[in-house]
Protein backbone atom coordinates (compact mmCIF):
# COMPACT_ATOMS: atom_id res chain seq x y z
CA UNK A 1 0.00 0.00 0.00
CA UNK A 2 1.18 3.71 -0.99
CA UNK A 3 1.64 5.92 1.58
CA UNK A 4 -0.80 8.92 1.79
CA UNK A 5 0.99 11.84 0.50
CA UNK A 6 1.25 15.04 2.51
CA UNK A 7 1.88 18.84 1.99
CA UNK A 8 2.13 21.74 4.03
CA UNK A 9 -0.17 23.87 4.16
CA UNK A 10 -0.34 27.71 4.90
CA UNK A 11 -4.16 29.38 6.02
CA UNK A 12 -5.03 33.01 7.16
CA UNK A 13 -8.18 32.91 9.03
CA UNK A 14 -9.73 35.50 10.03
CA UNK A 15 -10.04 35.89 14.22
CA UNK A 16 -12.89 37.75 16.51
CA UNK A 17 -13.31 37.20 19.70
CA UNK A 18 -16.51 39.31 21.18
CA UNK A 19 -15.10 38.97 24.70
CA UNK A 20 -11.68 41.17 23.75
CA UNK A 21 -11.83 42.08 20.43
CA UNK A 22 -13.78 45.03 18.77
CA UNK A 23 -12.55 44.61 14.97
CA UNK A 24 -11.41 41.19 13.29
CA UNK A 25 -7.63 40.49 12.42
CA UNK A 26 -5.89 37.49 10.22
CA UNK A 27 -3.89 34.76 11.79
CA UNK A 28 -1.57 32.47 9.90
CA UNK A 29 -1.46 29.29 10.29
CA UNK A 30 1.15 26.63 9.40
CA UNK A 31 -0.24 22.72 9.48
CA UNK A 32 0.85 19.61 7.64
CA UNK A 33 -2.03 17.52 5.93
CA UNK A 34 -3.03 14.69 3.61
CA UNK A 35 -2.65 15.58 -0.16
CA UNK A 36 -6.39 14.71 -0.48
CA UNK A 37 -7.53 16.65 2.85
CA UNK A 38 -9.93 19.60 2.23
CA UNK A 39 -9.99 22.78 4.68
CA UNK A 40 -11.98 21.58 6.84
CA UNK A 41 -9.36 18.81 7.59
CA UNK A 42 -6.72 21.57 7.97
CA UNK A 43 -9.50 23.97 10.78
CA UNK A 44 -9.34 20.88 12.74
CA UNK A 45 -5.87 19.58 12.25
CA UNK A 46 -5.10 23.50 13.68
CA UNK A 47 -7.64 22.96 16.47
CA UNK A 48 -6.61 19.67 17.46
CA UNK A 49 -2.47 20.95 17.49
CA UNK A 50 -1.64 24.52 16.98
CA UNK A 51 -4.72 26.33 18.82
CA UNK A 52 -7.82 25.03 20.68
CA UNK A 53 -9.32 28.52 20.68
CA UNK A 54 -9.89 28.63 17.27
CA UNK A 55 -14.10 28.50 16.71
CA UNK A 56 -15.83 27.17 13.18
CA UNK A 57 -19.14 25.01 12.61
CA UNK A 58 -19.15 21.61 10.89
CA UNK A 59 -21.37 19.19 11.24
CA UNK A 60 -21.55 16.15 8.39
CA UNK A 61 -17.69 16.89 6.87
CA UNK A 62 -19.92 15.35 3.83
CA UNK A 63 -21.64 18.55 2.10
CA UNK A 64 -25.38 17.69 3.75
CA UNK A 65 -25.54 19.27 6.54
CA UNK A 66 -24.82 22.54 5.66
CA UNK A 67 -23.07 24.05 8.73
CA UNK A 68 -19.44 24.37 7.33
CA UNK A 69 -20.38 27.45 4.91
CA UNK A 70 -17.07 30.01 4.82
CA UNK A 71 -14.74 32.20 2.59
CA UNK A 72 -12.20 30.50 1.26
CA UNK A 73 -9.94 33.00 -0.90
CA UNK A 74 -12.94 35.11 -1.29
CA UNK A 75 -15.39 32.38 -2.64
CA UNK A 76 -18.12 31.24 -0.55
CA UNK A 77 -17.38 27.64 -0.10
CA UNK A 78 -18.68 24.40 1.86
CA UNK A 79 -15.36 23.72 3.52
CA UNK A 80 -15.49 20.39 3.64
CA UNK A 81 -15.68 20.17 0.15
CA UNK A 82 -12.96 22.41 -0.91
CA UNK A 83 -10.06 20.51 -1.77
CA UNK A 84 -6.14 21.99 -0.50
CA UNK A 85 -4.41 20.39 -3.38
CA UNK A 86 -6.67 22.92 -5.56
CA UNK A 87 -4.77 25.80 -4.01
CA UNK A 88 -1.09 27.73 -4.18
CA UNK A 89 0.07 29.34 -1.40
CA UNK A 90 -1.76 30.78 1.50
CA UNK A 91 -5.27 30.16 1.83
CA UNK A 92 -7.35 32.97 3.14
CA UNK A 93 -10.60 31.47 5.33
CA UNK A 94 -13.38 33.98 6.39
CA UNK A 95 -16.44 33.65 8.08
CA UNK A 96 -19.46 34.37 5.31
CA UNK A 97 -19.54 37.77 4.28
CA UNK A 98 -23.28 39.57 5.00
CA UNK A 99 -23.31 37.84 8.22
CA UNK A 100 -22.60 39.33 11.75
CA UNK A 101 -19.62 37.69 13.04
CA UNK A 102 -20.54 35.39 16.09
CA UNK A 103 -16.82 34.74 17.02
CA UNK A 104 -14.06 33.71 14.72
CA UNK A 105 -15.16 31.63 11.48
CA UNK A 106 -18.79 31.37 13.26
CA UNK A 107 -21.16 33.35 11.99
CA UNK A 108 -25.18 34.86 13.12
CA UNK A 109 -27.99 33.15 10.86
CA UNK A 110 -30.47 34.54 12.71
CA UNK A 111 -31.65 36.89 10.03
CA UNK A 112 -31.63 34.14 7.24
CA UNK A 113 -33.74 31.95 9.52
CA UNK A 114 -36.09 34.43 10.66
CA UNK A 115 -36.68 35.18 6.61
CA UNK A 116 -37.06 31.13 5.82
CA UNK A 117 -39.85 30.81 8.37
CA UNK A 118 -41.49 33.78 6.57
CA UNK A 119 -42.02 32.00 3.25
CA UNK A 120 -43.67 29.20 5.00
CA UNK A 121 -41.28 26.41 4.06
CA UNK A 122 -43.84 23.83 4.40
CA UNK A 123 -46.78 22.43 2.91
CA UNK A 124 -50.12 24.40 3.45
CA UNK A 125 -52.53 21.49 2.26
CA UNK A 126 -54.99 22.32 -1.02
CA UNK A 127 -57.77 21.02 1.30
CA UNK A 128 -57.96 19.29 4.29
CA UNK A 129 -58.59 15.84 4.35
CA UNK A 130 -58.83 12.74 7.30
CA UNK A 131 -56.02 10.47 7.41
CA UNK A 132 -58.59 8.05 6.73
CA UNK A 133 -58.60 8.82 3.43
CA UNK A 134 -55.05 8.10 2.98
CA UNK A 135 -52.38 9.76 1.30
CA UNK A 136 -51.58 12.72 -0.90
CA UNK A 137 -50.46 11.68 -4.02
CA UNK A 138 -47.61 12.62 -6.49
CA UNK A 139 -46.64 11.37 -9.76
CA UNK A 140 -42.99 11.66 -10.81
CA UNK A 141 -43.60 14.36 -13.12
CA UNK A 142 -44.84 16.14 -10.15
CA UNK A 143 -42.06 15.46 -7.79
CA UNK A 144 -39.64 16.50 -10.32
CA UNK A 145 -41.14 19.98 -11.20
CA UNK A 146 -39.71 20.86 -7.45
CA UNK A 147 -37.08 18.32 -6.81
CA UNK A 148 -34.30 20.22 -7.33
CA UNK A 149 -35.57 23.13 -5.48
CA UNK A 150 -35.77 20.90 -2.56
CA UNK A 151 -32.14 20.17 -2.25
CA UNK A 152 -31.55 22.83 -0.82
CA UNK A 153 -29.08 22.09 2.85
CA UNK A 154 -29.48 26.12 3.97
CA UNK A 155 -25.36 26.39 4.01
CA UNK A 156 -26.20 30.21 2.98
CA UNK A 157 -23.33 30.23 0.54
CA UNK A 158 -25.58 31.92 -1.56
CA UNK A 159 -26.31 34.78 0.99
CA UNK A 160 -22.80 35.26 0.99
CA UNK A 161 -22.48 35.25 -2.21
CA UNK A 162 -25.40 37.64 -3.10
CA UNK A 163 -24.49 41.61 -3.55
CA UNK A 164 -28.15 42.74 -2.98
CA UNK A 165 -28.32 40.87 0.05
CA UNK A 166 -25.37 42.88 0.91
CA UNK A 167 -26.35 45.91 -0.04
CA UNK A 168 -29.95 45.63 1.35
CA UNK A 169 -30.57 43.30 4.30
CA UNK A 170 -34.11 43.74 4.26
CA UNK A 171 -34.35 41.03 0.63
CA UNK A 172 -35.55 38.00 1.47
CA UNK A 173 -32.74 36.59 -0.52
CA UNK A 174 -32.26 33.10 -2.29
CA UNK A 175 -32.36 30.15 -0.42
CA UNK A 176 -35.76 31.47 1.55
CA UNK A 177 -37.66 32.73 -1.70
CA UNK A 178 -36.44 29.07 -3.66
CA UNK A 179 -37.86 27.44 -0.58
CA UNK A 180 -40.75 29.30 -1.21
CA UNK A 181 -40.90 28.18 -4.86
CA UNK A 182 -40.55 24.86 -3.93
CA UNK A 183 -43.46 24.75 -1.85
CA UNK A 184 -45.64 26.55 -4.16
CA UNK A 185 -44.69 23.87 -7.26
CA UNK A 186 -45.32 21.29 -5.05
CA UNK A 187 -48.56 19.42 -6.67
CA UNK A 188 -49.79 18.88 -2.96
CA UNK A 189 -49.54 22.49 -1.87
CA UNK A 190 -52.29 25.23 -1.99
CA UNK A 191 -50.34 27.70 -0.03
CA UNK A 192 -49.06 30.04 -2.54
CA UNK A 193 -51.15 32.53 -2.17
CA UNK A 194 -50.30 33.45 1.44
CA UNK A 195 -46.53 33.24 0.45
CA UNK A 196 -47.06 35.87 -2.33
CA UNK A 197 -47.34 38.03 0.59
CA UNK A 198 -43.81 37.77 1.24
CA UNK A 199 -42.77 37.16 -2.23
CA UNK A 200 -44.29 39.82 -4.14
CA UNK A 201 -43.40 42.38 -2.12
CA UNK A 202 -40.10 45.20 -2.33
CA UNK A 203 -38.18 42.91 -0.47
CA UNK A 204 -39.22 40.12 -2.07
CA UNK A 205 -38.30 38.68 -5.28
CA UNK A 206 -38.13 42.52 -6.58
CA UNK A 207 -34.90 43.00 -4.74
CA UNK A 208 -33.52 40.47 -6.87
CA UNK A 209 -31.46 42.00 -9.96
CA UNK A 210 -30.16 38.78 -11.52
CA UNK A 211 -26.83 38.34 -10.63
CA UNK A 212 -26.54 34.81 -10.90
CA UNK A 213 -23.95 34.50 -7.82
CA UNK A 214 -26.12 32.67 -5.65
CA UNK A 215 -26.39 29.38 -8.32
CA UNK A 216 -22.84 29.53 -8.99
CA UNK A 217 -21.82 28.69 -4.98
CA UNK A 218 -24.86 27.25 -4.75
CA UNK A 219 -23.24 23.37 -3.34
CA UNK A 220 -26.62 21.32 -4.24
CA UNK A 221 -27.04 22.62 -7.68
CA UNK A 222 -30.48 24.23 -6.55
CA UNK A 223 -30.66 27.26 -8.92
CA UNK A 224 -32.02 29.99 -6.74
CA UNK A 225 -31.67 32.49 -9.52
CA UNK A 226 -33.75 30.80 -11.96
CA UNK A 227 -36.46 30.06 -8.91
CA UNK A 228 -36.26 33.40 -8.55
CA UNK A 229 -36.73 34.57 -12.01
CA UNK A 230 -39.99 32.42 -12.28
CA UNK A 231 -41.29 33.85 -9.62
CA UNK A 232 -40.74 37.25 -10.96
CA UNK A 233 -42.66 36.24 -13.80
CA UNK A 234 -45.99 34.76 -12.27
CA UNK A 235 -45.72 37.48 -9.40
CA UNK A 236 -46.07 39.77 -12.72
CA UNK A 237 -48.69 37.84 -14.12
CA UNK A 238 -50.70 38.32 -10.63
CA UNK A 239 -50.00 41.40 -10.73
CA UNK A 240 -52.07 42.04 -14.04
CA UNK A 241 -54.96 39.73 -13.26
CA UNK A 242 -55.32 41.93 -9.87
CA UNK A 243 -55.06 45.01 -11.50
CA UNK A 244 -56.32 45.43 -15.27
CA UNK A 245 -58.66 42.22 -15.38
CA UNK A 246 -61.93 43.22 -14.14
CA UNK A 247 -62.76 41.03 -10.96
CA UNK A 248 -59.53 39.44 -11.29
CA UNK A 249 -58.55 41.25 -8.21
CA UNK A 250 -57.48 38.61 -5.74
CA UNK B 1 -46.44 44.45 3.75
CA UNK B 2 -47.42 45.02 0.92
CA UNK B 3 -47.26 44.01 -2.21
CA UNK B 4 -45.01 45.71 -4.62
CA UNK B 5 -46.26 47.43 -8.24
CA UNK B 6 -42.73 46.14 -9.73
CA UNK B 7 -44.21 44.87 -12.48
CA UNK B 8 -45.40 47.61 -13.99
CA UNK B 9 -41.82 48.84 -14.77
CA UNK B 10 -40.52 45.37 -14.92
CA UNK B 11 -42.69 43.90 -17.30
CA UNK B 12 -42.13 46.28 -20.39
CA UNK B 13 -38.01 45.99 -19.37
CA UNK B 14 -38.05 42.32 -19.63
CA UNK B 15 -39.93 42.61 -23.19
CA UNK B 16 -37.61 45.47 -24.09
CA UNK B 17 -34.85 43.26 -22.64
CA UNK B 18 -36.08 40.31 -25.42
CA UNK B 19 -36.52 43.14 -27.89
CA UNK B 20 -33.22 44.48 -27.70
CA UNK B 21 -31.42 41.22 -27.66
CA UNK B 22 -32.96 40.31 -31.12
CA UNK B 23 -33.22 43.94 -33.03
CA UNK B 24 -30.55 46.15 -31.61
CA UNK B 25 -28.05 44.70 -32.55
CA UNK B 26 -28.29 44.28 -36.41
CA UNK B 27 -29.50 47.63 -36.33
CA UNK B 28 -26.71 49.02 -34.81
CA UNK B 29 -25.02 46.80 -37.89
CA UNK B 30 -27.17 48.84 -40.35
CA UNK B 31 -26.32 52.34 -39.34
CA UNK B 32 -22.81 51.25 -38.42
CA UNK B 33 -22.41 50.55 -42.04
CA UNK B 34 -23.84 53.85 -42.91
CA UNK B 35 -21.46 55.51 -40.71
CA UNK B 36 -18.42 53.42 -42.66
CA UNK B 37 -19.87 54.92 -45.71
CA UNK B 38 -21.63 52.14 -47.18
CA UNK B 39 -25.62 52.92 -46.88
CA UNK B 40 -27.43 50.27 -47.07
CA UNK B 41 -29.93 50.53 -50.07
CA UNK B 42 -32.91 49.94 -47.39
CA UNK B 43 -31.66 52.95 -45.87
CA UNK B 44 -32.25 55.34 -48.69
CA UNK B 45 -35.12 58.08 -47.85
CA UNK B 46 -37.77 56.21 -50.26
CA UNK B 47 -37.48 52.73 -48.32
CA UNK B 48 -37.43 54.35 -45.19
CA UNK B 49 -40.36 56.73 -45.55
CA UNK B 50 -42.22 53.75 -47.02
CA UNK B 51 -42.03 51.10 -44.04
CA UNK B 52 -42.32 54.06 -41.97
CA UNK B 53 -45.71 55.39 -43.51
CA UNK B 54 -47.10 51.44 -43.58
CA UNK B 55 -49.43 51.50 -40.00
CA UNK B 56 -47.43 47.97 -39.15
CA UNK B 57 -43.86 49.43 -39.70
CA UNK B 58 -45.09 52.14 -37.51
CA UNK B 59 -45.82 49.63 -35.27
CA UNK B 60 -42.47 48.08 -35.43
CA UNK B 61 -40.75 51.24 -35.34
CA UNK B 62 -42.51 51.83 -32.66
CA UNK B 63 -42.46 48.99 -30.44
CA UNK B 64 -38.44 48.73 -31.25
CA UNK B 65 -38.12 52.02 -29.76
CA UNK B 66 -40.52 52.89 -27.14
CA UNK B 67 -39.79 48.94 -25.69
CA UNK B 68 -35.70 49.04 -25.74
CA UNK B 69 -36.16 53.00 -24.34
CA UNK B 70 -37.90 51.93 -21.44
CA UNK B 71 -35.55 48.40 -20.77
CA UNK B 72 -32.48 50.42 -20.79
CA UNK B 73 -33.61 53.12 -18.38
CA UNK B 74 -34.88 50.90 -15.73
CA UNK B 75 -31.38 48.71 -16.10
CA UNK B 76 -29.92 51.96 -15.79
CA UNK B 77 -31.57 52.65 -12.92
CA UNK B 78 -31.15 49.56 -11.12
CA UNK B 79 -27.49 50.29 -12.12
CA UNK B 80 -27.31 53.67 -10.20
CA UNK B 81 -28.20 51.75 -7.07
CA UNK B 82 -25.64 49.22 -7.66
CA UNK B 83 -23.06 52.32 -8.26
CA UNK B 84 -23.86 53.53 -4.67
CA UNK B 85 -26.36 56.38 -5.82
CA UNK B 86 -29.39 55.85 -2.88
CA UNK B 87 -31.72 58.73 -4.48
CA UNK B 88 -33.57 55.93 -6.22
CA UNK B 89 -36.80 57.78 -6.48
CA UNK B 90 -34.87 60.73 -7.69
CA UNK B 91 -32.80 58.79 -10.09
CA UNK B 92 -36.31 56.67 -11.23
CA UNK B 93 -37.76 59.30 -12.10
CA UNK B 94 -35.38 61.20 -14.21
CA UNK B 95 -35.08 58.17 -16.41
CA UNK B 96 -38.66 56.56 -16.94
CA UNK B 97 -39.86 60.30 -17.83
CA UNK B 98 -36.68 60.27 -20.33
CA UNK B 99 -37.68 57.16 -21.67
CA UNK B 100 -41.50 57.89 -21.92
CA UNK B 101 -40.58 61.14 -23.72
CA UNK B 102 -38.63 59.34 -26.25
CA UNK B 103 -41.23 56.79 -26.98
CA UNK B 104 -43.75 60.00 -27.62
CA UNK B 105 -41.67 61.69 -29.39
CA UNK B 106 -41.16 58.61 -31.91
CA UNK B 107 -44.93 58.49 -31.49
CA UNK B 108 -45.29 62.20 -32.97
CA UNK B 109 -42.44 61.52 -35.53
CA UNK B 110 -43.46 58.63 -36.88
CA UNK B 111 -47.50 60.12 -36.73
CA UNK B 112 -45.86 62.68 -39.12
CA UNK B 113 -44.53 60.38 -41.72
CA UNK C 1 -20.08 34.29 27.24
CA UNK C 2 -21.37 37.37 25.83
CA UNK C 3 -23.21 37.70 22.62
CA UNK C 4 -21.76 40.64 20.38
CA UNK C 5 -21.68 39.52 16.82
CA UNK C 6 -19.37 42.17 14.52
CA UNK C 7 -21.64 43.39 11.76
CA UNK C 8 -19.43 44.41 8.93
CA UNK C 9 -20.57 47.01 6.01
CA UNK C 10 -20.08 46.08 2.55
CA UNK C 11 -18.76 49.03 0.41
CA UNK C 12 -21.93 50.35 -1.05
CA UNK C 13 -19.85 52.00 -4.25
CA UNK C 14 -16.86 49.19 -4.68
CA UNK C 15 -18.73 46.40 -3.52
CA UNK C 16 -18.14 44.94 -7.52
CA UNK C 17 -14.85 44.78 -6.94
CA UNK C 18 -14.66 41.68 -4.79
CA UNK C 19 -15.40 39.12 -7.37
CA UNK C 20 -14.78 38.86 -11.08
CA UNK C 21 -18.54 37.76 -11.26
CA UNK C 22 -19.58 41.34 -10.00
CA UNK C 23 -17.90 42.76 -12.62
CA UNK C 24 -19.19 40.49 -15.52
CA UNK C 25 -22.65 41.54 -13.79
CA UNK C 26 -21.95 45.18 -14.08
CA UNK C 27 -20.62 45.02 -17.50
CA UNK C 28 -23.64 43.35 -18.34
CA UNK C 29 -25.93 46.56 -16.52
CA UNK C 30 -23.62 48.97 -18.06
CA UNK C 31 -24.53 48.11 -21.45
CA UNK C 32 -27.96 49.77 -20.98
CA UNK C 33 -26.02 53.06 -21.10
CA UNK C 34 -24.78 52.29 -24.50
CA UNK C 35 -28.03 50.65 -25.62
CA UNK C 36 -30.04 53.28 -24.35
CA UNK C 37 -27.95 56.07 -25.95
CA UNK C 38 -28.23 54.65 -29.10
CA UNK C 39 -31.94 54.56 -29.18
CA UNK C 40 -31.99 58.30 -28.18
CA UNK C 41 -30.32 58.31 -31.34
CA UNK C 42 -32.68 56.51 -33.03
CA UNK C 43 -35.27 59.07 -31.82
CA UNK C 44 -32.75 61.53 -33.41
CA UNK C 45 -32.95 59.23 -36.66
CA UNK C 46 -37.16 59.42 -36.69
CA UNK C 47 -37.42 62.92 -36.66
CA UNK C 48 -34.62 63.41 -39.17
CA UNK C 49 -37.19 60.59 -41.61
CA UNK C 50 -40.43 62.82 -40.88
CA UNK C 51 -38.59 66.49 -41.75
CA UNK C 52 -38.20 65.40 -45.40
CA UNK C 53 -35.20 63.54 -47.62
CA UNK C 54 -32.38 66.62 -46.93
CA UNK C 55 -32.80 66.23 -43.40
CA UNK C 56 -33.01 62.13 -43.94
CA UNK C 57 -29.86 62.44 -45.79
CA UNK C 58 -27.97 64.64 -43.79
CA UNK C 59 -28.74 62.24 -40.63
CA UNK C 60 -27.31 59.28 -42.74
CA UNK C 61 -23.98 61.75 -43.99
CA UNK C 62 -23.88 62.83 -40.47
CA UNK C 63 -23.30 59.45 -39.01
CA UNK C 64 -19.71 59.40 -40.63
CA UNK C 65 -17.62 60.38 -38.27
CA UNK C 66 -14.46 59.26 -36.38
CA UNK C 67 -16.75 59.68 -32.86
CA UNK C 68 -19.99 57.99 -34.51
CA UNK C 69 -17.59 55.17 -35.42
CA UNK C 70 -16.29 54.79 -32.39
CA UNK C 71 -19.96 54.82 -30.71
CA UNK C 72 -21.43 52.21 -33.00
CA UNK C 73 -18.66 50.22 -32.20
CA UNK C 74 -19.45 50.83 -28.21
CA UNK C 75 -23.06 50.40 -28.99
CA UNK C 76 -22.86 47.16 -30.59
CA UNK C 77 -20.73 45.48 -28.61
CA UNK C 78 -23.37 46.37 -25.56
CA UNK C 79 -25.82 44.86 -27.79
CA UNK C 80 -23.98 41.52 -28.73
CA UNK C 81 -23.35 41.35 -24.76
CA UNK C 82 -26.66 42.20 -24.14
CA UNK C 83 -28.39 39.83 -26.27
CA UNK C 84 -26.00 36.87 -25.33
CA UNK C 85 -26.40 37.19 -21.30
CA UNK C 86 -30.00 37.37 -22.14
CA UNK C 87 -30.30 34.39 -24.21
CA UNK C 88 -28.34 32.41 -21.91
CA UNK C 89 -31.16 33.66 -19.22
CA UNK C 90 -33.81 32.17 -20.87
CA UNK C 91 -33.53 29.05 -19.61
CA UNK C 92 -33.72 29.81 -15.92
CA UNK C 93 -36.35 32.28 -16.54
CA UNK C 94 -38.25 28.99 -18.97
CA UNK C 95 -37.76 26.19 -17.95
CA UNK C 96 -39.85 23.56 -19.91
CA UNK C 97 -40.93 20.86 -18.35
CA UNK C 98 -42.05 17.49 -20.55
CA UNK C 99 -43.01 14.64 -18.98
CA UNK C 100 -40.66 14.00 -15.93
CA UNK C 101 -37.84 15.63 -17.73
CA UNK C 102 -36.48 19.35 -18.32
CA UNK C 103 -35.25 20.29 -21.68
CA UNK C 104 -31.94 20.46 -21.31
CA UNK C 105 -31.03 24.59 -20.27
CA UNK C 106 -28.77 25.02 -23.58
CA UNK C 107 -31.44 23.52 -25.85
CA UNK C 108 -33.76 26.24 -24.20
CA UNK C 109 -31.04 29.03 -25.05
CA UNK C 110 -29.44 27.43 -28.05
CA UNK C 111 -33.02 27.90 -30.14
CA UNK C 112 -33.03 31.72 -29.10
CA UNK C 113 -29.67 32.16 -30.97
CA UNK C 114 -31.14 30.35 -33.70
CA UNK C 115 -33.73 32.80 -33.98
CA UNK C 116 -31.38 35.67 -33.18
CA UNK C 117 -29.07 34.51 -36.19
CA UNK C 118 -31.53 33.68 -38.61
CA UNK C 119 -33.39 36.98 -37.49
CA UNK C 120 -30.80 39.04 -38.10
CA UNK C 121 -30.07 37.80 -41.52
CA UNK C 122 -33.20 38.45 -42.61
CA UNK C 123 -32.86 42.04 -41.79
CA UNK C 124 -29.96 42.35 -43.49
CA UNK C 125 -31.03 40.92 -46.33
CA UNK C 126 -34.63 42.54 -46.60
CA UNK C 127 -32.19 46.34 -46.16
CA UNK C 128 -30.75 44.66 -49.07
CA UNK C 129 -27.22 44.54 -47.00
CA UNK C 130 -26.76 41.05 -49.87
Amino acid sequence: MTQMKERLVQLEVLRYNPDTDTEAHFQRYEVTCYEEGVVLDALNKIKADIDPTLNFRWSCHMAVCGSCGMMINGEPKLSCHTFLREYEGVIRVEPLTHFPIERDLVTAPDDFMEKLKRVKPYIIPKEDKPISEGEYKQTPAQLMKFRQYSMCINCMLCYAACPQYGLTPEFIGPAALTMAHRYNQDSRDGGRKERQEVVATHEGVWECTFVGACSEVCPAHVDPASALQQMKITSSIDWIVEHMIPGGKK
Amino acid sequence: MAKSHKPVVWFPFAAGGTVIAFFIPVIVVLTFMAALGHIPPGLSYEKMHAFASNGLGKLIIFGVVALSLWSSAHRLRCTFYDFGVRADTLVAIVLYVAAIAGSLLSAVYLLQI
Amino acid sequence: MSRRPLVREVPPTSWYFRHPRYLRYMSREITSIFVGAYCLLLVVGLQRLASGPTAWEGFLLGLRSADSIVFHLLALAAAVYHATTWFNATQKAMPIQIGEDFVPGNVISGAHYVVWVVLSFAILFLVGVF
